[in-house]
């Protein structure tokens, strides 16, 4: 059969999988005896071994294999959690990230390799079941097989209840493990017969996987039960066993073996039980509440193609268009009719843009969620303790931005955790805390969704970019003098400005932070950076919350109209031309006690037929982060809603120039990309 | 792509010019273009073709043939090459030819007058002579912009 069809569900489902592996396996790093994180591991290796599976991805299901048999193994007792495991999985997850990237560069796993990985999985369970085995034999003793298997029984406090209140009642308690048939081919349908059954005879109280994920076929080929009955265990047994497609059933009597240990002398033992118990119970609250927490959180969803939504989008910026041509048409007598459908089409247009763009909005969650293994990666490399802080997860962005924003991100909480935060040496001296903190922060705020990474390290050294910058030219001395501190800390987004000491794996290349700064820009977005010696620094990046559709300022100069985005404006004003004063041949003009540069915008557009004195300037005044700068045009058309049209590949990057829109008269205007003059 | 031996046929000064008919889309009357700074100087500007916006390439400017004012008989050939749609400003269009393989012949033996090698071939129809375009190397000017 042709599998292509279905590559891209495969490559989507298994990103996804895969990210919540690596979510989990965090998880269990900093829980390890957490039962339901292994069996949630243990499920996605499974999905992703039949998935590979199937689509004929031998590499990938041979490791999920060994995994799901280590995995195994770790839930059986056999093997005990360590750093040693923990970092073996995540090398395993490393590998079958690599192999779902491969696939969906080159259709297939490519020449990849992970048997020596395969082999360590091995060495770990052999070595580990020799241990286990020893250690099975020196302590075993009084500890029956029983006992052993009571570690997998999930117990919460409801079942345990009815548990004793039913042996008040004199009924039986059984814990029934049943094993389907490899071969069956509908695990969830044959369990359901098997529940049926027992529950005309007996009253099930609890079930392992819970029902639900039976129902779902969430479960390997075996499952347990706790009944209540009074029948006997041998009546249960017979009736059971008129089931086909099962290979084994154990009936074991609960009550019986609690009764057994209870009474039992040996006090250490008891105790061991019993804390045992309550580290299951604690597990299993946990499980539930995790499981209540999930429920509310994933909404439904829609896998839309993205080309659709693009075509949505196409669309309602056609009802834009319309919406404004409306708006011009002026003809008095109808006027009062007209208003009041172009007001109608306006809401409509503008709630069709909302819900459209709704549908583009993704969590941020998304980028944010590889980066406390990053961190952890990180800290381990570099002997540093880090914190990292994530809030506002939830903050929704463009489909566009999620895409484009990992990169940078990944960029500037390296550089915090690698430039910012000192070693623990140094950080214990200025009386801080050893551990270092990350904060990584996501909030909207009007129209642009806000990104902070921020830590708590050594700030930026002013003097030494200071110096670096002049030696590496960007500046000059006199230059340097003239500048202010946060003039200063601009430098660091200049290309090919770096001031590590040492050039580390990680940052420091000189490719750092004008690529960040491009990248950003690229979006719409600005970023800036505030910084205090000794207490930190936090770089905020700022994104247009859409990319599609913005406000944007008509202006005129010379006989041509741009149009210039809201985001980027602060404010509009004027100036005499008198007041323009040249500082080395450019051109400023003293605006509310501050310099401001002065552009023209025919200059800087070379804007054929211009009228070049005029005694009073309109002058739109752009704010880029702390910066702003004034740009004189001749005319302001108003404020309108516009759609950005890209230029197309072919004239890909054309300075100044951030696509352009069609105006409600159906000709061309273009959208000034003031980020690039300044 | 499939070989038609279709050529749209269009005029620059005295000479005419084809362009295989699998590239074209449409032949477009001249609407108001808008000027792009900044861009090189044969893209002439950008228009709009129902709600898209499409660079146009001035072919006088590109051919380095002096300029001449838009008229009533302009036309902007619009043509899709590798996912990019891009308007050609032609004086004039009007009719598609077919020509025969063997009616073209390779310009290499012959001329080698261009220094950027947008000429594939002229083709002989009815004693006409047609110069036959390489549009993706008309996109890009090697020369200058490299």
């Amino acid at each position: 059969m042709d599998m292509s069809q279905y590559l891209d569900i495969f490559m989507e489902e298994s990103k996804e999988n895969l990210q919540s592996m690596n979510d989990i396996l965090m998880k269990l790093e900093s829980s390890p005896e957490d039962i339901s994180l292994l069996n949630e591991i243990f499920r996605i290796a499974h999905t992703l071994k039949g998935m590979s599976g199937t689509m004929g991805f031998s590499n990938i299901s041979s490791l999920t294999h060994e995994m799901e048999n280590i995995l195994d193994d770790i839930r059986n007792g056999k093997i005990r959690i360590s750093n040693n495991v923990i970092d073996l999985l995540f090398e395993c997850f490393d590998e079958l990230e690599k192999y779902v990237n491969e696939i969906e560069k080159h259709n297939n796993e490519g020449g990849l390799s992970s048997s020596d990985l395969i082999e360590k999985l091995q060495q770990l369970m052999k070595a580990q079941e020799d241990d286990g085995s020893k250690a099975e034999v020196s302590n075993a003793g009084n500890l029956d097989v029983e006992v052993q298997q009571e570690r997998e029984i999930i117990v919460n406090e409801y079942v345990d209840s009815t548990i004793k209140r039913a042996a008040e009642k004199n009924y039986n308690v059984y814990l029934v493990k049943v094993s389907l048939d490899k071969k069956c081919m509908l695990k969830s349908a044959r369990a359901y017969i098997v529940i049926n059954t027992l529950e005309k005879i007996a009253e099930v109280i609890q079930s392992t996987p819970s029902i639900e994920d039976i129902e779902d076929e969430k479960f390997d080929f075996h499952f347990e039960l706790i009944i209540v009955s009074k029948n006997s265990k041998d009546f249960i047994a017979s009736e059971m066993n008129n089931i086909s497609e099962i290979e084994s059933i154990e009936i074991a009597d609960i009550l019986d073996r609690k009764l057994a240990i209870t009474p039992s002398n040996d006090d250490e033992l008891t105790s061991e039980l019993e804390d045992r118990e309550q580290t299951v119970n604690k597990a299993a609250t946990d499980a539930n509440e995790d499981v209540a927490i999930k429920k509310t959180k994933t909404g439904k969803t829609v896998r839309v193609d993205i080309d659709r939504l693009d075509n949505l989008m196409n669309l309602v910026s056609e009802l834009i268009i319309i919406k404004t041509r409306l708006e011009d048409i002026d003809d008095s007598e109808k006027r009062q009719r007209m208003n009041e459908a172009t007001e109608h089409l306006e809401r409509i247009t503008t709630s069709l843009h909302d819900a459209v763009m709704k549908v583009r909005m993704v969590p941020i969650e998304r980028v944010f969620n590889r980066f406390p293994r990053m961190v952890r990666d990180l800290s381990k490399e570099l002997n540093k303790e880090i914190s990292l802080i994530m809030t506002g997860a939830d903050t929704e962005v463009d489909r566009t931005v999620i895409d484009e924003i990992g990169d940078p991100l990944i960029h500037l909480i390296r550089n915090s955790i690698d430039h910012g935060i000192e070693d623990m040496e140094t950080r214990e001296r200025s009386s801080k805390d050893k551990k270092g903190t990350v904060k990584l922060s996501a909030y909207p705020d009007g129209n642009s969704v806000v990104i902070e990474v921020e830590d708590d390290g050594k700030g930026i050294d002013i003097e030494k970019v200071k110096g670096k910058a002049i030696e590496k030219n960007i500046i000059s001395l006199q230059q340097s003098q003239l500048m202010e501190d946060n003039e200063i800390i601009q430098l660091l987004f200049a290309p090919g400005f770096s001031t590590a000491d040492k050039i580390s794996d990680l940052s420091g290349r000189g490719v750092g932070l004008d690529v960040v700064k491009t990248k950003i820009e690229a979006l719409g977005g600005t970023v800036e950076v505030d910084s205090f010696k000794g207490q930190g620094s936090k770089f905020i990046i700022r994104l247009p919350l859409t990319l599609a559709i913005i406000q944007a300022l008509l202006v005129v100069t010379g006989e041509e109209k741009y149009a210039i985005p809201l985001n980027n404006i602060k404010e509009i004003s004027t100036i005499t031309s008198k007041s323009i004063r040249k500082v080395q041949g450019n051109e400023v003009v003293l605006f509310r006690n501050a310099t401001l540069p002065i552009m023209r915008l025919a200059n800087l557009l070379k804007v054929p037929n211009i009228n070049e004195d005029q005694e009073e300037y309109t002058i739109v005044i752009v704010k880029k982060g702390d910066r702003v700068a004034g740009i004189v045009v001749d005319e302001l058309i108003g404020q309108q809603e516009i759609v950005i049209k890209s230029l197309g590949k072919y004239l890909a990057s054309i300075k100044g120039i951030a696509g352009a829109t069609i105006l409600g008269n159906g000709s061309v205007a273009l959208i000034i990309d003031t980020n690039s003059f300044y | 792509m499939e070989a038609t031996n279709q050529y749209v046929v269009f005029k620059l000064e005295e000479e005419y010019y084809g362009i295989d008919i699998n590239f074209v889309e449409t032949i477009e009357r001249v609407v108001e273009i808008t000027r792009l700074p900044n861009a090189p100087h044969y893209i002439k500007g950008v228009i709009n073709l129902r709600g898209e916006v499409i660079p146009v390439i001035d072919l006088r400017t590109r051919f380095n043939i002096e300029d001449k004012a838009i008229s009533e008989e302009s036309r902007i050939i619009i043509l899709t090459i590798e996912e990019m749609t891009i308007g050609l400003l032609v004086d004039s269009s009007s009719e598609v030819l077919t020509i025969e393989k063997e009616e073209i012949d390779n310009t290499n033996s012959l001329i080698n007058y261009s220094e950027d090698e947008y000429i594939k071939g002229i083709g002989k129809v009815n004693e006409r002579m047609i110069i036959i375009l390489d549009p993706m190397k008309i996109l890009y000017y090697h020369n200058q912009e490299g």
